[in-house]
């Protein structure tokens, strides 16, 4: 099971593809984006009057007649089918809670787990303190259920985590996975990056795994420079 | 009458130097620094997280929960540690100035926590707070209608200033001083915390405030260009 763990990261938002035909600027919040009645303004954004207006700081982006504005900071907003990585916290009769670094915590049904388990013996599957990969199954009232049942998903054994911020995880993964491959290439590590921000790491070796996670710390810090991918490759000869 | 100078020797409608730099805590969602000359404010931004106690839990909406102190070291002699109630007032104000530009509706059950510590007091530290409060809620990506700016205006003697220093709030000749703590949402027209600590006359005010926007209007710039420079490098 281990070694298809690091494939979680299925299909990513294409937030950060390097598309010439998208104008992009930073904007602040009440700032004006573009003028003119046939812009639809979408997530991040509003219409005040014949204006599109920034309701978050960002990158603003227009593509076509839509405008939206990209988040770069802040903490975890869980989306459904979101793939997280969470530690559990307790257990219940029926499943496992999980802090998955969000508002509300995440609940893991037993039923959704990949194989039978017996009650009495929930612990022998994932005790409390456990770190895990899991999906964001639905996002109700009462919390966030999360589900194992899907390629990739489990318990993370051995190896550490770490957190980034969570808006720089389409960055860290790249387009289709590209600067995710690139580093696990590079590094030799089994790495797992949760859409929370939580990444796990395990290498053959400690030097293995701290140059994995500085070559991530880096990207994470270099919010929207063109050609990452290159610079990484730089990185790498450098380090 | 002789022409009148203020005791650091700025104009009237002069704001003492502004400096801010946003994410200085890198632990917090959002962070931020303000400083008017020797005022420094620092503000972190936690949330939405969980709220506990869990009774104040609001199902419609999430709320704000802003916690404004001096530290110790900031004044000249020393500020006792711990709320005060000068300090949950200042704290109370602060949620009430910067809560109208928030929504939270897409955070039910949750909280935002706002901590604002004064690293050194001289006047002006519930403006500067309120400015640096501000600028991390944006950079901590909570939706917001606008920044807020905030500045104090006032009176010493008979001359209407801007942005007070502690020498100014200390006077105490003629009329003595007036400090007038204003805050109002960026590009328009709506305040969200007026104070008044002295004596002002009703048909002075609406000068007070006229010099008060055009104050504002620089201290925007200088949030807007933090908050740019952080995602620029």
């Amino acid at each position: 099971m281990k070694n298809n763990i690091n494939e979680a990261h299925e299909a990513q938002e294409e937030e950060f593809t390097e598309d010439s035909s998208k104008k992009r600027k930073i904007v602040i919040p009440g700032e004006i984006i573009v003028s003119g009645e046939d812009y639809l303004p979408s997530d991040g954004t509003r219409r005040e009057g014949k204006d599109v207006v920034a309701s978050r700081f960002g990158l603003a982006e227009e593509s076509g007649r839509v405008v939206k504005v990209i988040a770069l900071t802040g903490a975890f907003i869980p989306r459904r089918n979101n793939v997280v990585v969470g530690r559990v916290t307790n257990i219940t009769f029926n499943g496992w809670i999980v802090d998955i670094d969000s508002a509300s915590s995440g609940f893991l049904p037993i039923d959704e787990s990949p194989r039978f388990i017996n009650k009495n013996e929930m612990d022998q599957f994932l005790a409390i303190g456990d770190v895990l990969v899991a999906k964001i199954w639905s996002i109700n009232s009462r919390g966030i259920d999360l589900s194992l049942k899907s390629k990739g998903l489990g318990k993370l054994e051995d190896g550490f985590i770490f957190r980034v911020i969570p808006n720089r995880v389409p960055r860290i993964i790249g387009r289709e996975g590209s600067m995710i491959s690139l580093i696990k290439e590079k590094t030799g590590c089994n790495i797992t990056v949760g859409q929370n921000g939580w990444i796990w790491i395990k290498g053959s070796n400690a030097e293995a795994e701290i140059r994995a996670r500085k070559s991530i710390e880096f990207i994470s810090d270099k919010v929207h420079v063109s050609g990452l991918t290159e610079k990484m490759e730089e990185w790498f000869t450098k380090n | 009458m002789t022409a009148f100078k203020r005791p650091s020797g700025r104009g009237l409608a002069e704001l003492r130097k502004m400096t801010a730099k946003v994410g200085v805590i890198p632990n917090a969602d959002g962070s931020a620094m303000f400083s008017f000359g020797d005022t420094i404010a620092i503000a972190a931004v936690y949330g939405p997280r969980q709220l506990h106690p869990q009774h104040m839990q609001d199902p419609a909406t999430g709320i704000l929960r802003v916690n404004y102190d001096l530290l110790s070291f900031s004044v000249t002699g020393r500020k006792k540690p711990g709320p005060s109630r000068r300090s949950q007032e200042i704290s109370k104000v602060t949620e009430w100035a910067l809560l109208p530009v928030l929504d939270l509706k897409e955070f039910p059950n949750t909280v935002i926590d706002v901590q604002i510590y004064i690293l050194q007091a001289d006047a002006g530290t519930r403006t500067a707070g309120i400015n640096a409060a501000s600028m991390a809620l944006a950079h901590a990506g909570i939706p917001m209608k606008n920044l807020i700016c905030s500045v104090s205006v006032g009176k010493q003697d008979k001359h209407i200033i801007v942005d007070l220093d502690k020498e100014e709030e200390d006077f105490e000749e003629g009329e003595g001083a007036t400090d007038f703590p204003i805050a109002k949402i960026a590009n328009t027209d709506q305040y969200t915390l007026l104070q008044l600590d002295g004596k002002i006359q009703p048909e002075v005010v609406k000068k007070a405030l006229d010099l008060a926007d055009d104050a504002c209007k620089e201290i925007y710039e200088v949030q807007k260009n933090a908050l740019k420079e952080v995602l620029e490098q």
